[in-house]
């Protein structure tokens, strides 16, 4: 009897623990423990994908590193946790991660009902469609794929576009939904779908790994609105700022042409825009104001680059994916890229 | 005076800290309160935290508009249905695989635990070398070897294997004509149920005859016309209502007639033998525990082998089968789960995919626990009633 009670008690005593786990207040909890929790997909080339020394890298993963260097002034101060569509919002919600950088994309209802916070839009992606061109050379437009079976990830506003997009157009379709992303590109690649479906940007990710590259083909149609970004959980708005100003902050050094390389030497600049944004400017309570040290912006442009540089380096021209800037650019270059100014 | 002495050891009269009973009662009453107080704190804390964290919360979510498309479906279902409608769906799909494995593996597992019985060395070997395989292997392996090593390696829909009566087997799953039920095509039901019935009547009668008189009549022979024979004269008084849909190639897949898909296929196949392995050796087991008194009884009593073991042996084995094979069915049923792997849309791959979208994880999952405990009462009761019945009646 005894030994049941302390067990009962033992037991309410660990969830109660856990319970208290996801405090409201993120970046205490952050410092105290030492680094960033972040999950990322679990390989999505470009986005977050371990290298071949098992290093991750990608969009998702360097704006992390940017998130740790703002709070530590050390950009290896992170921990990724892999995660499937299915577990995001649950390790997220639970306060098993910190930030959620998974290629995810902003929508009113993970925003209100899901109790998400988005901090901003790191790639404005839209869906499309991969077809194997070898298998049906006819096929070139999205609008052809009536009664063609299709392999989607499931729980992925994907899955809810694909519905409407051949609802709207009267075509029949066949989903075969797979809960993970290596699942889906396995049975697209055995042939077991005529298409694949995702966001365009993982379409190029995926081609690449396709067991011959070459054959595949990306359809011109983008069916969705698809503004990717990083997400925290409501209810705590000082974390919620570090994060929105990281990735404000990394759009405003690229505009200002701070880079990785000549971010020292900028520091003693003259510019007053240049003097403000990298905390040089006598006084400064920026840094101190947003809870973090004056000289942030430096920290993450040295332990990332600018936004510009994060691009090119992991889906640009640096890259195997090559993808172009497009509505990814600046503003000032035509983008919809629009950081808020640092003052 | 033995009575007197009795009384006097009654320890009612000191204190009830010492009474066995009252202690009894008093712990159980302070576990309850605890135990109550425990799941209390629990579900209180839950609701706070979820409050706290602006996730809304209730079943209400199941009634908007699921937004989503599901490919294998017993019931009418489109993106425009509701999640609720959605998890229907899903706990068919559960149920379909489970039923149709169940009745796989009872028949695999019982020819094959038979099979090991036999006098027959090949057939003996054969049927040990089955059980060892596949109870020794994972079933979420035996579910991509299915899929990813069979069925994915079978031909695209252009170089479908043809098989006989119009069907046909490719990457995309199996695929067989349908009837099409035209007017008139309830003659062919209504002459089936009067097959049944007839036969029925037949049997019960020849058997009271046999009783009687000792003479015997073939029953099955008739029987088997009967049944036949009375859809047949349906279908031919309505008008010859039925014709065929074949499967046809089209631009993507072959159109028309049944589709059995292969997420399906390997579903089923796996969980059927993976499980038919276990059952096997428990109707081995049945079958060793009748004793062998029982063999030299009906050998004595000049039955044939056959008959002996459906007349004597199996009616006993039976009761010994029946208790562990309802654990059998009941972990097929749970096993279906891993069609996630596999994407095959079951109650807890549909369930995933709601809880995704509308972030009520804690309502999924408590969904999930009361179907699947469902569904295994449900069958534990089933298999209950049948044990009772199959229990030795002493007359």
């Amino acid at each position: 009897m005894k030994h049941i009670a302390i067990s009962v008690l033992g037991a309410a005593a660990a969830i109660g623990l856990m319970a208290s786990a996801a405090s409201a207040d993120t970046l205490s909890d952050v410092k105290a423990k030492g680094f960033v929790q972040c999950g990322v997909n679990t390989g999505l080339a470009g986005f977050s994908a371990p290298n071949d020394k098992g290093e991750w890298t990608g969009i998702d993963v360097d704006f992390c590193r940017a998130v740790a260097a703002a709070v530590f002034g050390d950009g290896t101060k992170v921990k990724f946790t892999g995660l499937s569509a299915k577990d995001r919002f649950t390790a997220l919600q639970s306060g098993e991660i910190d930030i959620l950088s998974r290629n995810t994309t902003w929508t009113i209802n993970r925003d209100t009902a899901l109790g998400l916070n988005f901090a901003g839009v790191t790639y404005y992606d839209g869906q499309g469609f991969m077809i194997n061109s070898k298998k049906l050379p006819g096929v070139n437009s999205a609008l052809q794929l009536s009664g063609a079976a299709i392999c989607v990830q499931s729980g992925t506003t994907t899955e809810l576009n694909l519905a409407d997009y051949f609802k709207a157009n009267k075509m029949e379709y066949n989903p075969v939904v797979f809960e993970k992303f290596e699942e889906a590109n396995a049975a697209y690649d055995a042939g077991r779908c005529d298409a694949y479906t995702t966001d365009q940007s993982g379409l190029y990710a995926v081609r690449l790994q396709m067991s011959s590259p070459n054959d595949h083909v990306v359809l011109p149609e983008i069916i969705s609105k698809e503004p990717l970004g990083p997400s925290v959980r409501q209810g705590d708005d000082k974390w919620l700022d570090i994060v929105k100003w990281t990735y404000f902050a990394l759009l405003n050094a690229e505009e200002a042409g701070v880079t990785q390389a000549n971010v020292d030497e900028m520091k003693n600049s003259d510019n007053p825009d240049i003097k403000r944004l990298l905390g040089s400017e006598a006084e400064t309570k920026i840094g101190t104001d947003l809870g973090v040290s004056n000289d942030w912006v430096v920290n993450i442009v040295k332990a990332t680059g600018n936004y510009g540089e994060i691009f090119e380096r992991n889906v640009g021209q640096g890259s195997p994916l090559k993808i172009a800037r497009g509505i990814n650019a600046l503003w000032t270059k035509g983008g919809l890229q629009y950081g808020m100014p640092i003052r | 005076m033995a009575q007197e002495v009795y009384h006097e050891a009654e320890p009612a009269k000191a204190s009830l800290l010492y009474d066995p009973k009252v202690r009894g009662i008093a712990f159980q009453v302070i576990l309850i309160a605890l135990l109550v107080l425990g799941i209390w704190w629990i579900v209180d804390n839950t609701i706070v935290n979820l409050r706290r964290s602006n996730i809304s919360t209730g079943f209400g979510f199941l009634r908007g508009r699921s937004g989503f498309d599901i490919s294998d479906r017993m019931i009418d279902y489109g993106s425009d249905s509701s999640y609720g409608r959605a998890l229907v769906v899903g706990i068919l799909n559960t149920a379909v695989v489970a039923i149709s494995g169940i009745i796989t593996a009872t028949i695999v597992g019982f020819l094959v635990g038979v099979g090991r019985l036999s006098n027959n060395w090949l057939i003996r070997k054969l049927a040990m070398v089955y059980v060892e395989v596949f109870r020794n292997i994972p079933p979420l392996l035996v579910i991509l070897f299915w899929y990813q090593g069979v069925l994915a390696l079978l031909p695209n829909v252009r170089d479908s294997f043809a098989l006989p009566f119009g069907s046909f087997l490719n990457n995309r799953g199996f695929y067989f004509p349908r009837f099409v039920w035209g007017d008139g095509s309830w003659l062919i039901l209504a002459g089936l149920l009067a097959g049944i019935l007839l036969s029925w009547y037949v049997a019960r009668r020849a058997y009271a005859r046999q009783m009687a008189t000792g003479q015997r009549f073939p029953v099955f022979w008739t029987s088997l016309a009967l049944i036949v024979g009375m859809p047949l004269l349906g279908y031919f008084l309505g008008g010859l209502p039925v014709s065929m849909d074949f499967p046809q190639k089209g631009t993507f897949n072959l159109t028309g007639g049944t589709n059995v898909k292969p997420e399906f296929l390997s579903l089923f196949l796996a969980l059927s033998f993976y499980t038919a392995s276990f059952i096997a050796e428990i109707v081995r087991a049945g079958i060793v525990g009748v004793p062998k008194g029982q063999t030299e009884a009906y050998s004595a009593l000049g039955l044939r082998s056959g008959q002996g073991l459906r007349l004597v042996v199996i009616p006993q084995a039976m009761r010994i089968i029946i208790p562990p094979l309802t654990s059998q069915y009941l972990n097929l049923t749970k096993n279906s789960s891993l069609a996630v792997a596999i994407g095959y849309p079951d109650l807890y791959a549909i369930g995933g995919t709601i809880l995704n979208q509308t972030g009520q994880a804690i309502e999924v999952v408590v969904i999930f626990g009361i179907v699947y405990l469902g569904i295994s009462i449900f069958t534990s009761v089933l298999m209950n009633w049948f044990n009772t019945k199959m229990a030795l009646k002493e007359r």
